[in-house]
């Protein structure tokens, strides 16, 4: 085992391996960059696909919104259930409202449903479009005088990137109504009460950030599965590799730029004055 | 019509393209044979711009293909129909939507032209029956026809042909070159068409070219290629496999 193990640390191959993904990387790191300057060129210029944008807007949040729900729901609920024990410690129960308010409205609720967003939305772009790529639709339509990049691409990375917003509000609500659920199970409290507790503890400078990222994690989760689509080669096994992976790499785009964007809100709405 | 000059497309170090020149005059049915590999299809996705050649000219009407901008080729694009070996139907619109999809973004026509064209061309395939239908719903031979019928909806000068009859049955793919012949004819259109498929080609063909390494090999009538004795043609064209040394299986 000891001797294999030598042998493929010393064959080069660790290194041709480790070289190849690093290839890999970095060209769609560069093509992610092309893609979205070129998305930026050609969304300004007409004809604009309003109807489609409306198409794909309905479509992809119709889609996402019972998941979104769902597990809005049960996030709210666990993290009320577990902030009650900790905070009764330290006699701060009073506060269950207003800290889980805070921590779902400025990240629970848009990372959570960024990350299902991007599970379902980004993998499903990644296949239809991969399958176009490699039924020669999308070349049909470049042959019919059509440009394929700004009636499939431009519009859905749009529709995306304004509707995970719309659904960001959606789960930060049914977060809240979970979260009050478990709440009301430990303690005697009316629902406007909670709600007003909630109000009260989250400002301006929580609730703007929290939705305002999801622009930008909803511009990548379209990006992502448009890119992966679009450039799918090699048959139904591209269409597969393309649609696992966008979902792989949206997520990990949604998470870096989380860290990010977190560092920043903090700079511009300091919590503590 | 065409003019092919000494084109060339290679990907990576494998030469699809080594150099082909060819020309079909107007209203010709040329046919381009060749065996899997030897850069037919690439040949007519490069006339296109579907793929970027390395070198060489390519003119249709006398148009430089090659130095047009976008703008320039989209206007072309609307003479030349093109289908796709699969069809290349648009899976989330119906037969209906497939046809005006070309129509609705290049045309500025009313709703009543753009419905006298859909039922033109699906009665020229015999598939009005199938209007509603989605792609899923038809067979490959329909969505071949379909396919056809939204190429010529347009009224192209030029129709390039991708392996129509490929996967068809026997039935089937002489009723689709009887029915490229025809709606030929009815058009006067002028007409490249890559095939495996000597009926087909029978049917069709004015002249044909073989395409072998890159290069054009052979060019003349079907009956001059079918008859000559050129070991590469008698093995594309015959019962008979020639060895390399000669000797006949």
């Amino acid at each position: 085992m000891h001797k294999k193990l030598n042998n493929f640390l010393t064959s080069g191959k660790l290194f041709n391996r480790t070289e190849k993904r690093l290839t890999e990387f970095f060209t769609m790191l560069g093509g992610l960059t092309s893609f979205s300057v070129r998305f930026f060129k050609e969304v300004f210029l007409p004809p604009y696909e309003v109807e489609q944008i409306r198409k794909h807007m309905i479509e992809l949040g119709m889609k996402t919104l019972p998941i979104v729900g769902v597990t809005g729901f049960i996030i709210g609920l666990v993290i009320a259930m577990q902030l009650s024990p900790v905070l009764k410690r330290f006699g701060a129960e009073a506060f269950l409202p207003g800290s889980v308010g805070i921590s779902i409205v400025r990240e629970l609720g848009p990372v959570i449903c960024a990350l299902i967003f991007a599970g379902r939305v980004s993998s499903g772009i990644g296949a239809e479009l991969g399958s176009m790529r490699v039924t020669e639709q999308i070349d049909a339509m470049e042959v019919s005088g059509v440009n394929p990049f700004r009636y499939l691409v431009v519009t859905r990375i749009f529709a995306t990137t304004f509707i995970l917003p719309i659904l960001t509000v959606y789960v930060i609500f049914i977060s809240l109504i979970g979260a009050y659920i478990a709440v009301v199970l430990v303690q005697n409290m009316t629902w406007a009460y909670y709600i007003d507790r909630v109000i009260f503890a989250v400002e301006f400078g929580d609730a703007i950030p929290g939705v305002t990222k999801t622009f930008i994690f909803g511009f990548i989760v379209g990006l992502v599965g448009c890119y992966k689509g679009y450039t799918t080669e090699n048959g139904t096994e591209g269409v597969g590799r393309a649609s696992t992976s966008a979902v792989v790499v949206s997520s990990l785009l949604i998470l870096i730029f989380d860290m990010f964007l977190v560092k920043l809100s903090l700079w511009i709405w300091p919590v503590v004055k | 019509m065409v003019e092919i000059t000494d084109l060339h497309k290679s990907f990576g170090s494998n030469v699809v393209l080594d150099g082909v020149s060819m020309h079909v005059a107007e209203a010709e049915n040329m046919v381009v044979f060749g065996r899997s590999g030897t850069g037919k299809s690439v040949l007519l996705k490069c006339m296109i711009r579907l793929m970027e050649p390395d070198s060489g000219n390519i003119k249709i009407e006398d148009k430089d293909v090659l130095k047009m901008d976008i703008k320039e080729l989209n206007e072309i694009r609307k003479d030349i129909g093109f289908l796709f070996q699969g069809a290349a139907l648009y899976d989330s619109m119906t037969v209906r939507e497939n046809l005006e999809f070309p129509l609705i973004r290049n045309f500025d026509l009313d709703r009543k032209e753009i419905d006298t064209r859909v039922h033109f061309v699906l009665e020229a395939v015999s598939l009005l029956e199938a209007i509603d239908k989605m792609p899923s719903e038809l067979s490959g031979g329909m969505r071949k026809r379909i396919g056809l019928a939204r190429s010529i909806i347009t009224k192209p000068k030029l129709m390039l042909y991708d392996e129509p009859t490929t996967g068809l049955d026997p039935i089937t793919a002489k009723e689709i070159s009887v029915l490229i012949i025809d709606l030929q004819h009815q058009l006067k259109m002028t007409s490249i068409v890559v095939t495996h498929d000597l009926l087909c080609a029978k049917i069709i063909a004015d002249r044909a070219i073989v395409l072998d390494g890159g290069k054009i090999v052979k060019e003349g009538s079907i009956n001059d290629l079918t008859t000559s004795n050129d070991p590469l043609l008698k093995n594309f064209f015959s019962d008979e496999i020639i060895e390399t040394n000669g000797s006949v299986k």
